[in-house]
């Protein structure tokens, strides 16, 4: 099982540090990042695996935004089956 | 990998475009909750209803969570009462409402629909006295929703329920005066009313449907508008072709999140209803979308050919997306639950004449209008008898939840605050139908074939 990682905001040093070792701490393995910057505005996506994961899904989503909430940008959390179904037939 | 911009587009359309999935609700059958004293068959119902519904809306916000969608709302709706009612030998059909606002409490939700009468052809045992009970049940209950229906293609129009109803809304709107006429909100009078139909005021789990379903209506105004926006200067092709296409993308979300409700609470799934339901949110409104295709105001002449292909384009794009479609499935035009149309209403530009027209195209009906309080019950009737005829002879579903506003005179404000919004009270043709509507009997069923 797999999630969608989306962190949009304003780029900042140690956010891709900051997602990455939450990840790490609940046992979630990141298996792809893109991310690009567009002048100083940073869109970032991550594909994370999360059947190991050692928390229940809510508190991993949770504590995601928590970290998106300190770094001032926007952290979304989401089970890739969202994306398969509204764009694959 | 998903492509990034289908990723960033979702995000987009959650964050900024009001994207939702507006009610997962659960239809559930009472019938075996039928007793002859109507105590026992309360305690029935609220046993029932209390057992199959405990985790709706735990449930509900789980996935929410897990999808990082909103779902707005968890409701429930339930066997019309009036069929419950018709074995009990004390008719005090009050107590049922009673009992269905303290299980739509202990459960969470914020709506239970239901109580209601099909009534189409005549009155059964239930039924009248039933539909009596409705102001006083509404005005003691906070989340019960009543629905009436008086015709039907098959069956023609009900012209005695059509005269009672106008009396009954005009009641209901009188006994909760003091709270806006909210009752008057709550209360849809149908014709062709779907049994399968997710969406309040006017849900009610019907004979045909099984057990307990899980039923997901969706919702997306502003999805639509935003993807038309970015096509400014396209044809009117191409305008149904972003319609369709967005409609997918919103039912597909609509189907996931029913089938993930259906799976967690082990209930068969239903259906979706692809509805584009406002909100009188900035950006959550179908008249904008109106707009976007290029009328200067919704209420415009062009109005009902805008509304038909956004119907049409809607049912096209989410009619693929799902396995199985229902309930009542196009664009909804409630005036008081959406920013652009209360505009509209507010400048005279949007007239009650004008919505009946829209009517013809939508998937509702008059909904959502506050009309002057000293509209008289015939009046309203007529209202009624008028959008009835509309869906008896077009086949479809078309329904009327008009709101008198007590001591209020055009151009007055009434506001009911949340979802149920707001709106500007609109004037009525005052000309009098009392004659007509005071005949009663049935106007029969239309002819189906020689279609001009």
């Amino acid at each position: 099982m797999k999630a969608v990682i989306t962190v949009i905001g304003k780029d900042t040093v140690g956010i891709l540090a900051g997602v990455a070792g939450e990840c790490a701490k609940n046992g979630a393995n990141v298996v792809e990042v893109t991310q690009s910057v567009m002048q100083d505005m940073f869109a970032m996506i991550m594909m994370v695996d999360i059947s190991k994961c050692t928390v229940p899904f809510k508190d991993l989503a949770d504590s995601l935004k928590k970290i998106g909430t300190e770094f001032g940008v926007q952290v979304h959390v989401t089970h890739e089956e969202l994306f398969n179904t509204m764009y694959r037939v | 990998m998903i492509n990034t911009n289908d990723i960033l587009e979702t995000i987009n359309m959650i964050e900024n475009e009001n994207f939702d999935v507006r009610t997962i609700t659960m239809g559930i059958s009472l019938l075996d909750c039928i007793d002859d004293d109507i105590d026992k068959a309360c305690t029935k119902i609220y046993d029932k209803i209390c057992r199959y519904a405990k985790d709706l809306v735990k449930t509900g916000e789980e996935i929410s969570i897990d999808y990082g969608i909103p779902i707005i709302h968890k409701r429930i709706s339930v066997t019309p009462i009036a069929m419950i009612e018709s074995a009990c030998q004390a008719k005090n059909p009050v107590k049922f409402a009673k009992i269905l606002d303290k299980a739509a409490q202990e459960v969470g939700v914020n709506f239970i629909g239901g109580y209601t009468a099909l009534c189409q052809k005549g009155f059964s045992g239930g039924d009248y006295a039933l539909i009596e009970s409705i102001p006083e049940a509404l005005s003691v209950t906070e989340r019960v929703c009543s629905s009436v229906n008086i015709g039907s293609t098959k069956a023609g129009i009900n012209m005695d329920a059509v005269g009672k109803m106008g009396k009954i809304v005009k009641q209901t709107a009188e006994l909760t005066a003091d709270r806006d006429c909210i009752g008057a909100a709550k209360l849809v009078v149908f014709c062709n009313a779907p049994e399968d139909n997710p969406f309040m005021a006017g849900a009610f789990h019907g004979v045909g449907e099984p057990e307990c379903v899980i039923n997901v209506g969706v919702s997306g105004p502003g999805v639509v508008r935003a993807a038309l926006a970015k096509a400014p200067d396209c044809d009117i092709t191409e305008v149904a072709n972003i319609v369709k296409k967005t409609a997918f993308k919103i039912t597909r979300v609509g189907q996931l999140v029913a089938q993930e409700a259906s799976k967690r609470l082990c209930v068969p799934f239903g259906i979706v209803d692809l509805s584009l339901a406002p909100t009188p949110a900035v950006g959550d409104s179908v008249a904008h979308i109106l707009e976007e295709m290029g009328l200067e105001t919704c209420g415009a002449h062009g109005t009902t050919a805008c509304l038909a292909l956004l119907n049409d384009a809607v049912k096209k794009g989410g009619v693929m997306a799902s396995s199985h479609v229902g309930g009542l499935s196009g664009a909804f035009i409630p005036v008081t639950e959406d920013a652009g149309m209360i505009d509209a209403a507010k400048s005279g530009c949007l007239t009650i004449t004008k919505l009946e027209a829209m009517t013809a195209v939508c998937s509702v009906g008059l909904d959502m209008i506050v009309i002057p309080g000293d509209t008289s019950a015939e009046i309203i009737s007529g209202i009624i008898a008028d959008e009835a005829a509309i869906g008896m002879v077009n086949s479809k579903t078309t329904a009327v939840r008009v709101i008198p506003a007590i001591n209020k005179s055009a151009g007055d404000f009434l506001n009911f605050g949340g979802l149920l919004g707001g709106g500007p009270v609109m004037s009525v043709n005052y000309a009098s139908p009392a004659k007509f509507i005071s005949r009663g009997g049935r106007i029969p069923a239309p002819i189906q074939s020689l279609k001009n």
